[in-house]
């Protein structure tokens, strides 16, 4: 198909090489200047940068909430995912659309309307503040936008392996003696796995580089909610470029690894799917 | 979904049973996702817009045609988010036609490199043109010699934007194109098309609903871009401040009425936005990829 779609199809080399110098000149050189500054630091002036005590506490925030977020998101998601392939119930449409929200709603007036949801004297915040639960200003708050911010990738994950799971399967195990769950357990589960791990690396990467609805709730203290694009910020507000671009390249570094392991798993996932 | 409501209605009772989950899970994980998907979404949604509202009609107008600085924050949007999805609606249907067409030495690269800025945080985004196009960037002193400002002005804006939401149109449209195939278009060909005729009249028809899906699902993303923005724009009240930065200034300044009254605005960006992708949906077309 390909040697004779080249020879009768127009317009190859015109649309690969738009796309290529397009892709370079917005992405690809941006990027690679990161890198280039960074080279211009010494490793010991690097490793200053990127390892004081303040950034390890940032990178412990930033990974640690994406890592917990995420796995609340897989928690729901499946919950969510089961529920809207499996069962009918009123306003169904409605309530599967709302799930990809967090994709179209901006990030800050998601974080601005849970940092005024969760305050106080917020419509939630009444009821949790004062069983003492600080959801405003803390990791929880974080993790809690993170939610938000990822919540779509697991149930569109899943939705449609779920709804590829054909009805022999399932009935197979139940003629053979196996009860709902164990059929949940031993069957539908292990087919959803690779799902359900895009799912989870997805929501991880999202959250990992989320800053608009962050900074909103997390009222930004330092060791303590800062999370690494937060330290980037106030690196350039310094004009501490050098130390901004150190920074920057960890965090570019692990969305690079995440990013490469996304590729591996959707390749498992289409096989294994 | 119809194969599946078939098959179902095809098998003996007794084996359909198998597939039913006992009525008090299924209550259980039916109001599980109503409170999921309302505590999460519904509830945070009915409040920007409350809050919004919380002073009444008049001074929720106000709050948006009243203050200059908003009104530019608004203007400004409306124009760095079009050029930006332009600029990613032209790429999207060039790399969606090498790719989904044609067979080359690092396809899968570039369907990878496409993917990039997904999943680089928006700050990093920022921070990058700072360092091409910034006083000390690499090309700043250039710039200012020959008289540019593009770091703290709209060509920053645009470009910061037009990175953040690079992959989208590209990305829906390269599953649809996939689907079509090119029986058509070698049609097209063989009865004497020439290229761009073959490209207007075959391809784009084709391909108009993944379009239009592709570019409201960039321009949502463009006109809330916050975090890239937020680092190349400067933050100048007045000149380059976008909607997103203003609702945030606003917020800050404890004007919460003026704030949500322009989140509200967002809010509602975004709602139309699901509301016209699931209308697409339902018009023909392939379901919609994975990620974003």
């Amino acid at each position: 198909m390909a040697s004779v779609n080249r020879r009768v199809l127009p317009g190859f080399s015109l649309s690969l090489g738009y796309s290529v110098t397009y892709l370079s000149l917005l992405v690809l050189i941006p990027l690679g200047a990161c890198f280039l500054k960074a080279s211009s630091l010494s490793l010991s002036e690097f490793w200053a940068a990127v390892w004081t005590d303040q950034a390890q506490a940032a990178y412990r925030t930033t990974f640690g909430c994406a890592l917990v977020a995420a796995a609340i998101n897989v928690f729901i998601g499946l919950i969510v995912g089961w529920t809207l392939v499996r069962y009918d119930f009123p306003l169904k449409r409605m309530f599967d659309a709302l799930v990809d929200l967090p994709f179209a709603l901006p990030t800050a007036v998601a974080g601005m309307v849970y940092a005024t949801l969760y305050v106080e004297n917020g419509w939630l915040g009444q009821f949790l503040v004062p069983m003492g639960i600080e959801v405003a200003h803390s990791k929880l708050g974080i993790v809690m936008v993170l939610v938000f911010t990822g919540f779509p990738f697991v149930v569109r994950t899943v939705q449609p392996v779920l709804e590829a799971l054909d009805a022999e399967t399932e009935e197979a195990a139940s003629i053979l003696g196996a009860n709902r769950l164990q059929t949940f357990m031993r069957v539908i589960l292990p087919t959803m796995l690779p799902a359900i791990v895009t799912g989870f690396a997805l929501a991880f990467a999202r959250a990992v580089g989320e800053y608009g609805s962050v900074i909103f709730i997390s009222g930004n203290v330092r060791f303590e909610t800062e999370i690494a694009p937060m330290l980037i910020v106030s690196r350039l507000e310094q004009f501490a470029y050098r130390e901004a671009t150190a920074i920057a390249v960890v965090l570019l570094t692990a969305s690079f690894v995440l990013l490469a392991l996304i590729n591996v798993l959707e390749k498992w996932s289409k096989r294994h799917g | 979904m119809a194969d599946a409501i078939e098959k179902e209605t095809q098998t003996p009772a007794p084996f359909r049973r198998s597939r039913e989950d006992h009525w008090l899970v299924r209550g259980g994980l039916t109001l599980a996702t109503l409170a999921i998907i309302g505590l999460l979404i519904v509830v945070p949604v009915v409040n920007v817009f409350s809050q919004a509202f919380s002073k009444g009609l008049a001074t929720y107008w106000h709050s948006l045609t009243g203050d200059a600085d908003t009104r530019h924050a608004i203007l400004l949007t409306v124009t760095v988010a079009p050029v930006a999805v332009a600029l990613n609606l032209v790429f999207g249907v060039a790399a969606a036609w090498c790719i989904a067409r044609f067979q080359f030495r690092g396809r899968t690269l570039l369907i990878t490199l496409i993917d990039l800025p997904f999943s680089v945080s928006p700050v990093v985004a920022g921070l990058v043109f700072v360092l091409l196009f910034g006083a000390q960037g690499y090309f700043g002193p250039w710039l200012r010699e020959h008289g540019y400002q593009v770091i703290f002005a709209t060509p920053a804006l645009v470009l910061a934007t037009a990175f953040v939401t690079f992959p989208f149109v590209a990305r829906e449209l390269i599953p649809v194109l996939e689907a079509i195939g090119p029986d058509e278009e070698l049609a097209a060909r063989s009865l004497g098309a020439s290229g761009w005729q073959m490209f207007w009249k075959i391809t784009l028809p084709n391909i108009k609903w993944g379009v239009l899906y592709g570019v409201i699902l960039c321009n949502a993303r463009a006109m809330g871009e916050f975090g890239a923005i937020y680092v190349v724009s400067g933050r100048i009240t007045g000149q380059t401040d976008t909607v997103p930065l203003r609702v945030e200034k606003l917020f800050q300044d404890y004007n919460t009425p003026a704030s949500f009254a322009l989140a509200s605005l967002l809010t509602l960006l975004a709602l139309v936005t699901l509301f016209v992708k699931v209308g697409i949906e339902r018009h023909a077309r392939p379901r919609p990829a994975k990620k974003e």
